[in-house]
């Protein structure tokens, strides 16, 4: 038997809003990027999910980019918290407002 | 005679050495280098003479092809040399007189600063005035013509340190280049009409070309003419323009670069022979400059002034004879001027250096007993450009008061008789004031160097045998030689026929002249003007055409540039600093949600994320 289109559209979206949730909620910027690697792969199971659905490789190849794309994302946003934790010995991403307008 | 292709490059030698080089080398090998270019340059040109001289008289035009310089489309240029009577005749005057005057300057200049750049110079603008003259071509003629015009700027503000000269070389440059717009657009018409702007395509052809092309053509080449020239009105640049280093006065100012004009037209005769209102023109404008500007010499005070004022004055004559078909004439008058006015220039350059330049005429006064030579001299000129009989200026001036009289041209004949009187005059004045009397001034006169006195004796001796080139009624070697290149215009008894009637009053007159200015000048040695009055101050003030320009062009253009000033500030500027202020008061206005808080960035992002799908859900 094959798991219907809903669930894994379902499952999607309780994925994203968890991470959602966890973006806004949390101060720790490496808690804050788990929560948006949490969004990505809900995207990324939606993804897959509609290529299945569909039999479209195009949706694989979305999952495929998105994956390549986080990758590189998380690499310079850690460096970045690297950085700052280096300057400030803390992490709470509330303090860090030195670019308001 | 591929050979003549040196008298171009030598002078370029001379500028390039002299430019370079001039730092490291001494004053005397200075000397030696850029007056030997000169020198070596009228040898050549002496040589070719004799060469062209030599050839039956059908041949005497030799082409020397230089290079192809564009061989765009189907009308390529080719660049040339012309040798032929009318540039060989102004060739020997620009390196034999120059020639002199960079041995003068050798003198007149030794304790200048400046000296290697006044010669490099120089040299370039032998170098230009050659090319303007030997070019087989308009396009060469036109690149000779700006060189002249760029030398006499350059030299004009030679001493830049004082404001005057440069002032004088702009006005000098701005209108000269009035005049060089005139001849470019002349140049254009040709080629676009003709495809050649070599002499012998363009003469050959211009007889087809319909009357109001040839007018215009023949009329804008005398606006180019009438600038370098110096031609009413654009005449003003001339007498500032003494502002410059004496010797170039003489060579610039007197005996070549303003003669260009005259040498444009007696070159371009085939075009000037099918344009009789232009020519009636260049004959009204030039017996106005004629009368003008004898008029304003009469009234001037500095020394140098005068004889620009006079150099304008003789410029119209040979515009009048050039205007009425009289080119041998005019190129006789040319090469008499040349003597007598580069001797002028030369002697009030050598008073000058005596009296520690002082230009001032009541500040002189009895230099006959202190510079003997320099005195003697001047005397000389001063009789030649009075047309006193058997001196120079008496027989070209002569030939050209008697041809517009024999043709009829009587009002042009009255105005140039007049104004010989009118010459003989201040000229009289002139030489009175300087070196009648007693002296006036504070320096301490000495003659000068042995180097200055040895060119005002050969000029000296030119001044006065130069008119024997033509004895009227006898024989007219320059109208001999010109005829060649001149057709049915040389060589005709017109030239050769005395007008006894006309002689006869010129020289009355310029007794005349002579006698006014003994009775007021000479014989009581007043030490200031004695003269006054309203007509007087109007000939002081020069006619008032400098503020009668200043009226006419520069206030209008000034007061259109004020005008656009305050739209640019009032309109423009406030358009554009609008936009921006306008751009900044939104974005002081989005400021505040700017907050630098990363989690609300997050928050609104996601609103927004939620709102477009709702968006999308709901109406989509």
């Amino acid at each position: 038997m094959t798991i219907p289109l809903v669930d894994f559209l379902g499952l999607s979206a309780i994925l994203f809003a968890i991470g959602a949730v966890g973006v806004l909620v949390r101060k720790n910027p490496l808690i804050m990027f788990m929560s948006v690697e949490i969004m990505w792969n809900a995207v990324n199971l939606t993804f897959a999910a509609f290529a299945r659905h569909w039999v479209n490789m195009a949706g694989h190849i979305f999952v495929f980019i998105v994956v390549t794309v986080a990758a590189a994302e998380v690499a310079i946003g850690l460096i970045i918290v690297v950085f700052v934790f280096r300057q400030r010995e803390r992490l709470d991403v509330d303090e860090l407002s030195s670019m308001k307008g | 005679m591929t050979y003549t292709i040196l008298t171009l490059l030598l002078p370029a030698v001379g500028a390039v050495v002299a430019a370079v080089f001039g730092p490291q080398l001494s004053r005397r090998a200075i000397s030696w280098v850029n007056v030997g270019t000169v020198g070596a340059a009228f040898v050549l040109s002496a040589v070719a003479f004799f060469q062209i001289g030599a050839m039956p008289a059908a041949g005497r035009q030799v082409d020397v092809g230089l290079f192809t310089w564009s061989a765009l489309g189907s009308a390529p240029l080719h660049l040339g040399l012309l040798l032929d009577p009318i540039s060989i005749i102004f060739m020997l005057i620009i390196t034999g007189v120059g020639g002199l005057i960079h041995l003068y300057s050798v003198g007149y200049m030794a304790r200048d600063d400046g000296y290697s750049r006044f010669f490099s110079y120089m040299n370039l603008f032998i170098l230009a005035m050659l090319l303007l003259v030997m070019s087989d071509n308009f396009f060469g003629l036109l690149v000779g013509w700006a060189g002249v015009g760029l030398t006499s700027y350059l030299l004009i503000g030679f001493w830049y340190f004082k404001p005057s000269a440069v002032a004088a070389a702009k006005k000098a440059f701005v209108v000269n280049v009035v005049g060089d717009v005139g001849m470019t657009l002349a140049i254009f018409i040709l080629f676009w009409n003709l495809g050649s702007v070599s002499y012998v395509g363009v003469f050959s052809h211009i007889a087809s070309l319909p009357r109001g092309t040839i007018e215009l053509v023949a009329f804008l080449l005398f606006v180019g003419a009438a600038a370098k020239s110096a031609q009413f009105p654009l005449h003003v640049w001339l007498p500032d323009a003494m502002e410059g280093p004496t010797p170039v006065s003489a060579l610039i100012h007197a005996a070549t670069m303003v003669t260009a004009g005259v040498y444009l037209i007696v070159r371009a005769f085939p075009i000037y022979n099918h344009a009789p209102v232009a020519t009636a023109w260049i004959g009204g404008i030039a017996a106005l400059t004629t009368f003008m500007a004898a008029t304003i010499a009469i009234a001037q005070n500095d020394i140098k002034r005068i004889l620009a004022y006079s150099t304008v004055s003789q410029l119209g004559y040979m515009f009048m004879a050039v205007s009425t078909a009289s080119y041998a004439a005019g190129v006789f008058h040319f090469v008499t001027h040349a003597f007598f006015k580069a001797l002028l220039f030369l002697a009030a350059g050598s008073v000058i250096h005596a009296l520690a330049d002082e230009q001032d005429i009541w500040q002189m006064g009895g230099l006959r007993r202190m510079l003997p030579i320099t005195s003697l001299t001047f005397l000389a000129a001063t009789l030649a450009i009075s047309g006193v009989p058997l001196f120079s200026g008496f027989f070209s001036k002569d030939e050209i008061l008697g041809n517009l009289l024999t043709q009829g041209h009587v009002l042009m004949w009255a105005v140039g008789t007049v104004t010989a009187g009118l010459t003989a005059y201040y000229m009289f004045r002139l030489y009175f004031v300087v070196f009648q009397g007693t002296y006036r001034g504070t320096a301490h006169p000495h003659e000068s160097p042995r180097v200055m006195t040895i060119p005002l004796v050969v000029l000296g001796v030119l001044a006065v045998v130069g008119g024997y080139l033509a004895l009227p009624g006898v024989y007219n070697l320059v109208d001999s030689w010109l005829a060649p290149a001149l057709g049915r215009f040389g060589g005709s008894a017109v030239a050769l026929a005395p007008n006894w009637g006309s002689m006869a009053v010129s020289v009355g007159l310029a007794g005349l002249g002579i006698g006014t200015a003994w009775v007021i000048y000479g014989r009581r040695a007043p030490a200031s003007e004695p003269l006054s009055g309203p007509l007087f101050s109007f000939l002081q003030n020069k006619w008032y055409i400098d503020e009668l320009g200043e009226l006419i062009f520069v206030r209008p253009v000034l007061w259109l540039g004020r005008l656009m000033e305050a739209f640019d500030r009032g309109a423009l500027d406030r358009l554009v600093t609008g936009i921006g202020e306008w751009v900044m008061a939104w974005g002081e206005s989005l400021r505040p949600s700017e907050t630098g808080f990363v989690r609300r960035y997050a928050l609104s992002i996601i609103l927004g994320a939620v709102a477009l799908v709702a968006y999308l859900a709901i109406w989509g």
